[in-house]
């Protein structure tokens, strides 16, 4: 496993691999300059290829620029610079009439004395016997694999082999059961790695960067990420709260340069002679908007609406007021459910959401119109004529009556309102999609990355 | 391209950094060995208290080169970081030459004498090979990062009264950045980037024990598990290197032996510094005892 990254015998000399590299990490959004290229052949020549880790990190060091591309960084450089190619030797080794449960109970004997090597090697045979999916050319399926394996069904045999199962855990310390289901995870993840280094030997390696790589977080669209995005971008929260609340600062800072302070003026004049060679501006004094969020919570769009919540939340002291309302088809007011405090990670905040607030009856899918009715005939005095409306969803109404006039009565008493889509601008209207009508109404802006959302909140704030 | 330190290969830099007491890893030997290479500046990102600022001082300790180092903070401007004329030392020749004709006074009052260097201006004229730090670069304004494009760009500085002052020997620059702004792409494109992050609990038993020499190893062991496992909760501010370093001295100084749960009550302010992280951590705690139990 250690030692240099195999880069074969091919005439594909390191040159060309280099600048392939550089272009694929493009394609992924890391943009990565030409003098970055240089630098990084640079690096290459002077660190030498013997050690695949410091290679690693030496173009990490001159080819990216932030922390938050280093994930795609690692799964693009471990497509061009493979630790290995070809077929793994462990799995030449093992016997044809080598079957699942065979592998199983090596796998069990592996968890049971925690042997990282091993592991690796199981997961080479794994996905080498029970992971080759037809087609031509041939790929390796980690689904497949896994599918067959079941590693996950393997904790309570490692446990009953282990036999520590009750042992006492010292302060801090992990569970032996939790031990297990880590050993678990890092074998689905070697089996996720092999995969992905074999097919890209047989489908070559742009195809498999535009389809294996994942996306950085702030690029990944709302819709359609997985648990484990969601929970990166929430992590996140409180850094892009915090990035966003400066970057405001900075434009305040400017944009007031225009009044004197005389006194501070004179003050300062003192020390050159009474001769005001600095001026001192004052400070500005903003105003700050009131925030009212009309919060789409059905099932599809719950992870982009969960997210803004927490970040306008983390952010509520840019705002003179932060009010906070929940629907699918009742409004609810939810402004005390949410603390950024309380969980950053915010993964009970849908669940609290349904479960303590009035927002749905009877069916579980949105009705934009009944909501829209319920928040105008109750709550309509929580918006000011210095309030700034969002309102957060997919305008897919299931066909139901829009509230297009509800609407206008909103818009009329708000300062501001804007309508946050998390559907691609290429795809409203269609089907169920009131988009279009909605649009005609108030301000519609696609919405779909943690990017396009801190961009829109940071001009939604006067400057 | 010059080399700006003497070092000879990654390992080098590692055993360097080791033997002053900073324990490097393979991303943070890498980088240094190839920022100075390179003879372009490192800028490390990272938690507050990974180490960003220790590491320019033990780059400066191991090649036994002088730090200089430039403290960024909002509204830090040319005068601060460049140069600045002595102008009160200058006004007092003024009025002291009475006979002198404007000339020769003026040749004399924007010379050597009346210069305030600050620390930008200090590392390109020192004579030896310099380590320049410029801490926090986050919090400066962006006007800031204009200047030091310019200045890190061809290490020279020109003062209109006095000509161009050139590096003799290019400094070894390293900027460190809590990313409470983004720095500008163009800073952050002359730049070799590296981002610490807390160390893994082997690393970090070890820099507990090269810090706090005096600890039990079985304490230290224990020490790290926690910082880890506090690291896991989503806190406000987690502990970091340091602070598992502040507290391994506290315990040492308690004279605890093991790390039951009074003493980690008792000294839990020293790692935790918000009230609700602390709260967090008391229902990690009786969570735990409970299951002991």
């Amino acid at each position: 496993m250690t030692g240099g990254p195999d880069v074969g015998p091919d005439p594909y000399g390191l040159q060309q691999r280099l600048v392939d590299f550089v272009t694929a990490l493009r394609t992924k959004g890391i943009m990565v300059g030409t003098g970055e290229t240089v630098d990084a052949a640079e690096a290459m020549t002077r660190l030498g290829l013997d050690e695949r880790s410091i290679l690693r990190e030496g173009l990490a060091g001159t080819l990216t620029r932030k922390h938050s591309q280093r994930e795609t960084f690692d799964e693009v450089f471990d497509i061009y610079f493979p630790p290995r190619v070809g077929r793994p030797r462990s799995a030449e080794q093992v016997p044809a009439d080598f079957d699942v449960e065979t592998l199983r109970d090596m796998l069990v004997e592996t968890l049971a004395v925690a042997d990282l090597d091993a592991l690796g090697e199981l997961a080479e045979i794994a996905v080498d016997r029970f992971g080759e999916i037809g087609g031509d050319p041939a790929g390796w399926s980690a689904k497949q694999t896994l599918d067959r394996v079941q590693p996950q069904n393997l904790l309570a045999r490692t446990m009953g082999l282990r036999g520590d199962d009750d042992a006492v855990v010292e302060l801090g310390g992990v569970s032996p059961r939790d031990q297990v289901r880590d050993l678990i995870g890092r074998f689905r993840e070697r089996v996720e790695d092999e995969a992905r280094r074999r097919t890209s030997e047989t489908r070559g390696r742009e195809r498999m960067v535009l389809t294996a790589v994942q996306a950085q977080t702030e690029h990944v669209d709302f819709l359609s990420a997985n648990a484990e995005q969601l929970e990166e971008m929430r992590r996140g929260v409180r850094a892009l709260a915090r990035r966003l609340a400066t970057r405001l600062s900075v434009r305040r800072r400017r944009s007031h340069r225009n009044t004197i302070d005389i006194r501070r003026t004179m003050r300062k004049s003192m020390s050159t002679g009474g001769t005001p060679i600095d001026l001192v501006f004052a400070k500005p004094r903003p105003s700050r908007p009131d925030l009212v969020l009309l919060c789409d919570v059905s099932s599809s769009v719950s992870g982009f609406s969960g997210f803004t919540m927490l970040l306008v939340q983390a952010m509520k002291n840019q705002f003179k007021k932060v009010k906070v309302y929940a629907f699918v088809n009742a409004m609810a007011d939810v402004t005390e459910l949410i603390s950024v405090d309380g969980d950053e990670d915010g993964a009970g905040l849908q669940a609290r959401i349904l479960e303590q607030a009035h927002v749905q009856h009877g069916t579980s899918s949105s009705d934009y119109g009944a909501a829209f009715a319920e928040f105008v005939a109750r709550d309509l005095e929580s918006i000011g004529s210095r309030s700034s409306v969002l309102i957060l969803g997919d305008a897919r109404t299931n066909y139901r009556e829009p509230g297009l006039d509800d609407l206008r009565e909103i818009r009329a008493r708000s300062n501001r309102t804007f309508w946050l889509n998390p559907e691609q601008e290429n795809i409203w209207g269609t089907g169920d999609s009131a988009a279009f009508d909605y649009a005609d109404v108030v301000e519609m802006h696609e919405c779909r990355s943690v990017e396009q959302l801190g961009e829109f909140v940071s001009r939604l704030l006067p400057a | 391209m010059t080399r700006t330190m003497p070092f000879a290969s990654v390992a080098d830099v590692s055993e360097r950094l080791a033997a002053v007491g900073y324990l490097p890893s393979d991303a943070i030997a890498t980088t240094v060995f190839l920022a100075s290479e390179l003879g372009k500046p490192l800028l490390i990102e990272g938690p507050a208290g990974v180490g960003k600022t220790a590491l320019a001082q033990a780059v400066s300790d191991a090649t036994g080169s002088p730090l200089v180092r430039l403290q960024c903070y909002e509204g830090v401007d040319e005068a601060r970081a460049l140069y600045e004329w002595n102008h009160a030392k200058q006004l007092l020749r003024i009025t002291a030459s009475k006979d002198e004709s404007w000339d020769e006074t003026r040749a004399d009052i924007f010379s050597e004498e009346f210069l305030l260097a600050r620390p930008l201006l200090t590392a390109i004229r020192n004579e030896e090979p310099t380590v320049l730090l410029i801490d926090e670069t986050d919090k400066a304004d962006i006007e800031i990062e204009g200047l030091l494009l310019e200045v890190l760009g061809d290490f020279q500085i020109t003062i209109p009264e006095m000509g161009t002052v050139r590096a003799r020997h290019r400094p070894f620059v390293v900027l460190t950045s809590n990313a409470s702004r983004e720095l500008s792409e163009a800073l952050r494109r002359r730049c070799i980037f590296l981002h610490v992050d807390y160390p893994d609990s082997d690393l970090e038993e070890r820099i507990v024990q090269a810090k706090v020499p005096g600890l039990e190893h079985s304490l230290t062991k224990s020490i790290v598990r926690v910082i880890n496992a506090l690291r896991e909760l989503p806190l406000r501010k987690a502990p970091s290197v340091s602070e598992t370093i502040d507290w391994a001295n506290t315990l040492l100084a308690l004279g605890a032996v093991e790390l039951d749960e009074d003493t980690m009550r008792d000294s839990l302010g020293v790692i935790l510094k918000h009230r609700s992280d602390q709260e967090k951590a008391q229902k990690l705690l009786d969570m735990e005892s409970a299951l002991a139990r």
